[in-house]
């Protein structure tokens, strides 16, 4: 299995934007991973749920204060064939 | 015609200035025997002068105002270029911590190859402190050290040619892309297990460069089984490679056993609670990977 750095990158670019693509109301609540059930734990041990769900949230919200970050990162995947002759499809 | 030589061999750098030079005065020495003659001769008297110059000039050419205003600047850039680096470099990888995990010396690396192989009759495996900062690799063999897996990780890449060579399928190219595929492991599995301690809440005193120094502990016994392997044939490469991934399972639970578990339960007694499940459970898969990842990593070299 000869992984590169550059199927490294490309594999952190997908996933991140998998999370960031994750709706809120469609979807997560729906599944009962909705923001407003997560935070009830205040407590000592929040929980490996709760965690989850916080680095989802975090996640959201970085990618989020840039303007449509998902049609940017989309964009790299896809230019990236131009410059290196289309090997990867 | 000789004459434009010497005179653009005056303008060029100095190993072709010089070579140059030499040329004009293996030619002028020819024109000095033809100094007899024709029309060159007028000129050839001065022939001997240029070359001469031109050589004299290469010598000293520092000492041509222009040329030594250009190498004052040039030097200062280098050194403003030199200092924007250390300050940015220093912020993304922290040198001082890194020169901790490099003070080591013979004896330690010694010790814990021997550690790394045979961890069964050590007793003590915590790492001594001194004034709240850990003690620096070279008085404590249970420190950790990025000097082992970055040898490690070369001779691997090494090895892993030299295996491939005696099967003939060796090429340049290759020794890159064994290099960075392990590399990929190698980043993938410290980022897994950083998301699972983030995942779990432990709270722990491991760095990210301590977890990349015992993922980096496995190539030792990659490296072992490989060269039994190319010694000794498949069998010994099955045998090296087992006992090579029964002493890093034991030597990865043992140490991170004090890490990663609470007090009570580094000491063996049985703790209840959802919590301290959850870390063991941890510490057994990171302890776990090891030996797949020994595997997944060589079996392609011994066919």
């Amino acid at each position: 299995m000869a992984f590169t750095l550059y199927t490294l990158i490309q594999t952190a670019i997908l996933c991140t934007n998998a999370v960031a693509v994750l709706h809120e109301e469609r979807f997560l609540s729906k599944i009962g991973w909705g923001v407003e059930q997560g935070v009830g734990g205040f407590g000592d041990d929040p929980g490996v749920k709760a965690q989850i769900l916080n680095l989802i949230r975090s996640v959201r919200t970085v990618m989020r204060v840039k303007v449509n970050s998902q049609v940017r990162m989309i964009v790299t995947f896809l230019l990236q064939g131009v410059f290196t002759g289309w090997h990867i499809f | 015609m000789d004459y434009t030589a010497s005179q653009s061999g005056f303008r060029q750098q100095p190993s072709t200035r010089l070579r140059n030079s030499s040329a004009d005065v293996s030619d002028g020495s020819q024109l000095f025997e033809d100094m007899s003659g024709s029309g060159p001769g007028a000129y050839s008297r001065n022939q001997p002068a240029g070359p001469q110059a031109a050589w004299y000039a290469g010598q000293s050419f520092l000492s041509d105002p222009m040329s030594s205003l250009a190498m004052t600047y040039g030097s200062s850039l280098a050194s403003q270029g030199k200092d924007m680096v250390d300050k940015n470099l220093d912020r993304f990888i922290p040198i001082s911590k890194l020169k901790y995990y490099f003070a080591v010396d013979t004896v330690y690396v010694g010790k814990k190859l021997g550690l790394l192989v045979f961890p069964y009759m050590h007793k003590n495996w915590e790492v001594s402190y001194q004034q709240d900062t850990p003690v620096a690799p070279r008085f404590d063999v249970n420190a950790p050290d990025l000097y082992i897996p970055a040898m490690g990780f070369i001779t691997y890449v090494l090895v892993a040619g030299l295996a491939l060579g005696t099967q003939n399928r060796f090429s340049p190219e290759l020794l890159g892309v064994q290099a960075s595929s392990a590399l990929v492991w190698l980043i993938m599995e410290v980022l897994l297990v950083l998301l699972s301690l983030y995942l779990i809440t432990v709270n722990t005193d491991l760095t990210t460069i301590d977890l990349l120094a015992f993922s980096g502990y496995k190539y030792v016994g990659m490296i072992v089984g490989v060269v039994a392997g190319l010694l000794f044939g498949r069998l010994a490469y099955f045998l090296s490679l087992l006992w090579c991934c029964a002493a890093i399972f034991v030597f990865m639970i043992r140490t991170l056993r004090l890490k990663l578990l609470s007090e009570a339960a580094a000491e063996g007694k049985l703790v209840r609670g959802a919590r301290n499940q959850l870390r063991m459970y941890l510490t057994m898969s990171i302890a776990a990977a090891q030996p797949v990842f020994m595997y997944w990593l060589t079996y392609h070299l011994i066919r």
